[in-house]
């Protein structure tokens, strides 16, 4: 058995999840979703919680719904579903778009939309959503619920805002007008990327009067480009506008190089997904340009 | 810790560590070796089963997961000496050679034809890319792949005709 050994609970409900988590406090718990990431970390021993707590059994976890113009996607949701539920084509695209960058589908099977957002891998694909959509992440503790911005969630390398104690229960996608795009460069389909880009853009009468754009894989979280965004505005995300707005997404970045890229590499790589993303999500947002 | 798996639709219940990962469960508790091992990190999929139908790896699932789980792997294709549809195609199209990633290959491929029964052979290279080989170049086996497709529809529509008429009879 490649894991370190560890105590296992597996509660039927939140608050009881929550107990488990308080009264274990010294063991160092952890929470158990779909297991995609953990697990492979016990494997190699990377991660040795002492104490699991596996949410499986708490069915209100798994809800997918709309709030109003809200999509409300349950921490437990299996991705493989998300991916596919109606409300969130309708509600978020970007989201069901992304997902199908997560891993390959049997990830996706057991994978959870909570589970990948806690984790906090700064290659991953769901944190620059959250963070491109104004995603609310909905933390549960002791002491009640709180709703975390994406902006704040995230902070640093595989670290989120939430406490010891806490468990992520549902994120809200607030629903956006426009066009959208996720886009990423992997070297073999199914990996991390490189560099990925989740984009929205709204147009109207052919001008730009929102955009949102996140990048993963240049920073330790996910990042908002925000300099390209204001670049963005007001123009009619013409070639020249497009090109102008992605060398004002690209001027701040400072990605560290591993194996896989060095630091120009990826911001090469990023000016041109930005670009991708951009265009693809312009030419989605309408005819009328 | 105490769990029940109902495993090619036999239940077994046995007492695990909660660290025990499903894939040493099913080899070494249930003796079932035809799942195989590979990277045990959940790239390379020879340990895919189906769980409640859908394909996942089990060599990142601790077994307790997957309590009360129904779950299926390669053992559970055959009936008696006659092959499944895809074992047959993977057979006749020389979808393997050294064979270790058979058994992931196989478990995958039900999972792709029962999402998508006529698949392109696209499709199936895209859906499949879950799963390493390192031997065949992919080539037979996205051919074995579609060539199970129609056999495996026209099981599918003899056994749903043939439960029309049982529930009529």
């Amino acid at each position: 058995m490649k894991p370190p050994p560890f105590d296992y609970a597996v509660p039927t409900t939140l608050d009881e999840a929550l107990e488990l988590l308080a009264t274990h406090a010294d063991d160092e718990p952890r929470v158990l979703a779909g297991g995609q990431s953990l697990v492979p970390l016990m494997n190699f021993r990377l991660a040795q919680p002492r104490y699991l707590v596996d949410l499986r059994l708490i069915d209100d976890l798994r809800a997918i719904r709309a709030d109003g113009d809200v999509l409300v996607v349950g921490a437990m949701a299996r991705q493989s579903d998300v991916q596919r539920a109606p409300e969130v084509l309708v509600g978020a695209p970007l989201l069901a778009e992304a997902l199908g960058y997560v891993g390959h589908a049997p990830i996706r099977n057991s994978g959870t939309v909570g589970g990948s957002l806690a984790h906090a891998d700064p290659a991953a694909e769901l944190p620059a959503v959250a963070l491109a959509l104004d995603a609310e992440l909905v933390a549960a503790g002791s002491a009640g619920a709180r709703r975390i911005p994406a902006a704040e969630f995230f902070t640093g390398p595989f670290s989120t805002a939430l406490e010891p104690g806490e468990i992520l229960t549902e994120v809200r996608f607030p629903r956006r007008a426009g066009g959208h795009a996720f886009v990423e460069f992997a070297r073999t389909h199914g990996n991390f990327a490189l560099v990925g880009v989740a984009a929205v853009v709204e147009l109207d009468g052919g001008t730009v009067v929102r955009a949102a754009l996140a990048l993963s894989g240049v920073a330790g979280t996910p990042v908002r480009a925000t300099a390209a965004e204001q670049a963005l505005l007001g123009t009619a995300a013409d070639a020249d506008a497009v090109a102008a707005a992605v060398e004002a997404g690209v001027a701040g970045l400072s990605p560290s190089g591993d194996l896989h890229g060095s630091p120009e590499t990826r911001i090469d790589i990023a000016r041109s997904y930005l670009r991708r993303g951009i265009t693809l999500a312009c030419s989605r947002a309408g005819d009328r340009r | 810790m105490e769990i029940t798996l109902i495993v090619n639709g036999h239940p077994w219940t046995v007492s695990v560590e909660p660290r025990k990962l499903l894939v040493d469960v099913l080899r070494e508790d249930l003796g079932l070796v035809g799942t195989h091992i590979g990277c045990e990190h959940g790239v390379c999929g020879t340990c895919t089963v189906l769980l409640n139908g859908r394909s996942i790896r089990s060599c990142i699932t601790f077994a307790v997961q997957a309590d009360g789980a129904e779950i299926r792997t390669v053992e559970g294709l055959a009936r008696g000496a006659q092959l499944h549809p895809l074992q047959e195609a993977f057979w006749e199209h020389q979808g393997l050679q050294c064979g270790y990633c058979t058994p992931g290959m196989l478990m995958r491929s039900c999972e792709i034809l029962a999402d998508n029964p006529d698949p392109t052979p696209h499709e199936v290279r895209e859906e499949i890319a879950s799963n390493l080989c390192r031997c065949t170049g992919y080539q037979f086996i996205v051919e074995a792949v579609c060539a199970a497709a129609p056999r495996m529809r026209a099981a599918d529509s003899a056994a749903a005709t043939q439960s029309q008429a049982e529930a009529s009879a």
